[in-house]
């Protein structure tokens, strides 16, 4: 005989972004426990609205397995008597265990003859142990926490009521002032409480009370619905998935509408209208079939059709005050030239401690001039970075930006066009905010990654120098971000940029422009570059390279981003190749002697001081291999070393207690390790 | 159709309504502040571990949001209904539904949503979790469930509502911009406040003295520091509140750099949260009068701190 169990756990309003992650951490929990239980169940299945989450298990085991347990007791010579009677350790024993001396049985262990009896352990029924979910309730873990009335329990939202059941059964429990009981609510307008007669009548009887509880139910309604209208009226409805999934945990019975706002608006920027429909009111916005926006929006409501004219009308109420806001914005905006903006950054912010806004331009305009010097510019190019360089900011003190802070750029990019700044200028102004999330969009202009680079660069060197340093979760100013953008910029560009060399370049600009700058000290030249490569390896670890092969190409931060990826591809394809581990291996003696003895860089090699052929040998290939090509000629430059570094060991004491010979053959060593560098230290990788 | 309510039945039916469920109903307190949540019906009484349940009209200046009269949404000065129970009592959001409907407004024919909103005011030492109400996808009501005031725990914890009085009844009055709203019959909200928002907005953003702004802003918090030192918390909150309001003026002139901001914001928070300690430590050397059961109130008081 198997059961159906419930729990639903009935709340105020949980923040829509909560509901499946909690739902599912409660399916997790319910798992876990029934798992501790020894409670075998066939199927868990999970539903959610923004006021409940609930598990419903089927096929739960009437009762723990029985088990049968084996207990030691005392040796044998102890518990039994000369004459073979018990003693009292034997009954004493057996006694402690709640049997007799007739259960006992001998069994040897590590030649001792031991007492042993068999413990039968009944399992417990399900109905037993279920009141313990009350602990599963009450571990819940959530973004916020938060109190309410005059308990110093936290949770989500405050807890309202709790529907546990097996079968037919209340699973009685009690959490706060909360019983448990068969009795849920249903919608909180159309519906009301109903008492569950079993738990197997979940989600069915909610329906009647207005409450899909399947979220995946009740997305694939708000999708039909929407569907519907699309046809109906021949529009383009633009679901967003992240904004679908919003709006369906704002909801427990969902009726999609249509509503329309007047033509003029339409001459507003596009992404002003969207980001006012989708982030503000979660709207879903409308285009024609040419992708061009239209004067509608589509909502959903948390109810039927009832009246749903009031409904419309005060959305597009509401809508309509925030367009009009956005379209005197567009229009104030207009009346100052980009110079009168940039001059109010003089008095803008970019943090407390470490300056102005316009300070930070001036600083980053430098620092582009100077990347632009190592990568290399058209002269029209070099003209649009500079100017981009002098403005880039200038559409933070708009009006539009000031309410719509979202679009930042964006609105510099519009604004620009509209002042009469060449498309370059424009676009680069856009595009040095992104990456705006983890794999997000990268700038596609040479000259808006230039800018972008330059900002970002700007702003780690900023803060580590006023000693804000990321630290566990705590990110404030999303630095860790940024220097990803940094890596994923030039590896996307396929620039020579290093971190070394970008934070060398940072500190002459500083040098030279003292009054624009912190101190930046070498510590927090270090820390940055530490910080830099850190994100190197997450980087690397996205595209599935092994920690070794990521310890050893990130061990060099003068290599360029892009060597260190590329020699992280080149490993990866040869890690199983017959001969990687003596290839391996062989650099690694090299790199271990050329480390421990800390030699000048460069020493020539003196032929005149060879003792046998074998060094004659490695020092002619070494002679002739070649450090141009790609990392893939490098790999086989050093497989093809193998077999002359091999056998140099094999005829040569590097360690010779002869100064001038050691010197020359770690002279050797040191030039062959020099050719290798661009795989940072291959002494890393594990080939054991 | 049946006739819409003004603003002064839509206040009356609050008061009434609230003053049902057990809420005093208190007046507005007469020092200039930015939110009902400042006043000391609130501020104060929210912490602490007595009960307390109130309800009032607060006036409330933005200098910064003020419009010269212009934006049919944006005001120097607007009302806000505030209601105050402490603890928060279990049905609350049943409470605050059933408010709607005592103001004609049947949730059947609307669309009403709780939206995760979580409150803060840094410059009080104040921090909450809750939703901002949305009628029809306006936003209403600030629905908070108070955690930290004054920068001390809220225990028991205060449910606070917050109702936009202006937002709301543009839409019970469907018009499109608060100065058209009927404030009673045959007077509109324009008649009464388009002017002194003019005049503030204007002297606000134009007139107001600086110089003796920073003075004031010096003065009153050295007196609410040398009050807070003799015990005299009420007058000090006045101090404190002037001290904001203060600041709010100064901010609205552009004449606090952002540098400057946080310090004058820390500055406010001190004193706000040396008062709510003092103000806990004054209502324990009464007794906790507010608490009428015997046994809880010596329990209370037998506590340390």
């Amino acid at each position: 005989m198997t059961h159906t169990m419930l729990l639903e756990i009935g709340l105020e309003e949980i923040p829509a972004h909560v509901v499946t992650p909690s739902v599912q951490q409660l399916a997790q929990r319910v798992k876990e426990f029934f798992k501790a239980q020894r409670l075998d169940f066939g199927q868990l299945q999970v539903y959610s609205t923004p006021r409940r989450l609930a598990v419903k298990v089927l096929d739960l085991a009437d009762k723990q397995p029985d088990i049968e347990e084996e207990v030691k007791g005392p040796a044998k010579k102890i518990a039994q008597q000369a004459d073979g009677s018990w003693s009292k350790a034997a009954v004493g024993f057996t006694r402690g265990q709640k049997m007799t001396p007739d259960d006992i049985y001998f069994k040897e262990l590590k030649g001792t003859e031991y007492v042993y009896v068999k413990k039968f352990i009944a399992g417990k029924t399900a109905a037993a142990i279920l009141p313990e979910l009350k602990s599963v309730v009450a571990a819940m873990n959530f973004p916020t926490m938060m109190r309410w009335g005059s308990n110093d329990f936290k949770y989500i939202r405050p807890i309202r009521w709790i529907t546990a059941l097996l079968d037919q059964q209340v699973i009685d429990f009690k959490l706060l002032n909360i019983t448990t009981g068969r009795q849920t609510q249903g919608h909180r307008f159309l519906g009301h409480a109903i008492e569950l007669a079993a738990a197997s009548d979940y989600p069915q009887a909610l329906e009647t009370v207005y409450v899909i509880a399947d979220a995946a139910k009740r997305k694939e309604l708000i999708k039909q619905q929407i569907a519907q209208l699309a046809q109906q009226h021949q529009w383009d409805i633009v679901v967003e998935p992240d904004l679908l999934e919003e709006v369906n945990n704002l909801v427990e019975y969902p009726t999609v509408f249509a509503g329309s706002f007047a033509d003029k608006y339409l001459a507003i920027p596009d992404e002003v209208l969207i980001t006012s429909m989708r982030d503000h009111q979660r709207f879903f916005y409308v285009r024609d079939q040419q992708g061009k926006l239209l004067p509608y929006f589509v909502s959903v409501r948390n109810g039927n059709q009832k009246s749903l004219n009031n409904v419309i009308a005060g959305n597009e109420k509401v809508l309509t005050a925030r367009l009009e806001d956005a379209a005197f914005f567009y229009q104030e905006d207009q009346k100052l030239s980009i110079a009168q903006y940039v001059a109010k950054l003089d008095h803008v912010m970019f943090h407390d401690k470490i300056g102005t806004m316009a300070e930070k331009m001036q600083r980053v305009g430098y620092l582009s001039h100077a990347l632009a010097g190592e990568i290399g510019l058209s002269a029209t190019e070099q003209k649009d970075l500079s100017r981009a360089a002098a403005i880039y900011k200038f559409d933070l003190v708009t009006g539009m930006v000031g309410e719509f802070a979202e679009l930042q750029g964006v609105m510099g990019e519009k604004y620009a066009l509209l002042q009469g700044e060449t498309p370059a200028v424009a676009t680069a102004i856009r595009e040095h905010y992104l990456p705006t999330e983890a794999g997000g969009k990268l700038p596609a202009t040479k000259v808006g990654a230039i800018l972008a680079i330059a900002d970002k660069l700007d702003s780690i060197t900023d803060f580590f120098a006023a000693d804000m340093l990321p630290s566990g979760s705590n990110d404030p100013y999303a630095l860790r971000r940024q220097a990803a953008g940094i890596i994923r910029i030039c590896l996307a560009f396929d620039w020579p940029l290093a971190i070394k060399p970008l934070l060398e370049l940072v500190a002459k600009t500083a040098q030279q422009q003292p009054a624009l700058y912190q101190k930046i000290q070498p510590a927090h030249v270090n820390e940055a570059a530490e910080f830099m490569m850190d994100r190197m390896r997450k980087q690397l670890e996205t595209q599935q390279n092994a920690f070794d092969i990521i310890n050893a190409v990130t061990a060099q931060p003068l290599n360029s981003f892009t060597t260190i990826a590329q020699a992280a591809e080149i490993l990866e394809t040869h890690r199983h190749d017959a001969d990687f581990k003596q290839t391996i291996e062989a650099a690694g003696r090299v790199l271990r002697l050329t480390r421990k003895a800390d030699l000048p860089d460069k020493q020539p090699v003196q032929p005149d001081l060879f003792e046998n052929p074998t060094e004659k040998q490695l020092n002619q290939a070494v002679t002739a291999a070649k450090t141009t090509g790609t990392l893939e000629d490098l790999y086989q430059q050093l497989r093809n070393l193998r077999a002359p570094i091999e056998a140099y060991f094999d005829k040569t004491m590097v360690m010779s207690p002869d100064q001038k010979l050691q010197q020359n053959r770690l002279a050797q060593l040191q030039q062959l390790a020099g050719l290798f560098q661009s795989f940072g230290d291959l002494t890393a990788i594990n080939v054991k | 159709m049946e006739k819409k309510l003004t603003v002064q039945e839509i206040i009356l039916k609050l008061q009434q309504f609230w003053s049902k469920q057990g809420c005093m109903l208190m007046q507005a307190y007469d020092t200039e502040k930015g939110a009902g949540t400042m006043s000391p019906y609130t501020f104060l009484r929210s912490v602490g571990p007595e009960p307390w349940n109130a309800a009032y009209v607060e006036p409330s200046r933005r200098p910064a949001d003020g419009r010269y009269g212009e934006n049919p949404n944006r005001l120097f000065q607007h009302h806000q209904f505030q209601v105050i129970m402490k603890p928060s009592p279990a049905n609350i959001q049943d409470l605050y539904l059933d408010s709607l409907r005592a103001l004609g407004i049947d949730p059947l024919e609307h669309d009403i949503r709780f939206v995760e909103d979580n409150w803060e005011n840094p410059s009080m030492g104040c921090a909450g979790v809750g939703w901002e109400v949305w009628l029809d996808g306006m936003e209403i009501t600030q629905f908070t469930y108070f955690q930290q005031v004054g920068g001390l725990e809220v225990r028991p914890v205060a449910s606070e509502v917050t109702y936009g009085l202006e937002r709301l009844s543009s839409y019970i009055q469907d018009v499109n911009s608060v100065f058209d709203l009927e404030w009673s019959a045959g007077v509109r909200y324009g008649d009464i406040f388009s002017e002194p928002e003019y005049e503030h907005s204007k002297y606000a953003f134009e007139t107001s003295n600086q110089e003796m702004l920073f003075e004031l802003f010096d003065t009153y918090e050295k007196e609410a520091k040398k009050q807070i030192a003799l015990g005299l918390i009420h007058p000090a909150y006045d101090y404190v509140l002037k001290c904001s309001h203060t600041f709010n003026l100064l901010d609205a002139r552009g004449a606090v750099s952002v540098t400057e901001r946080a310090g004058y914001l820390a500055r406010i928070r001190n004193l706000a949260k040396s008062i709510a300690k003092a103000f806990v430590a004054e209502r324990k050397k009464l007794g906790f009068p507010l608490i009428k059961d015997d046994q809880v109130r010596a329990k209370l008081l037998k506590e340390d701190k």
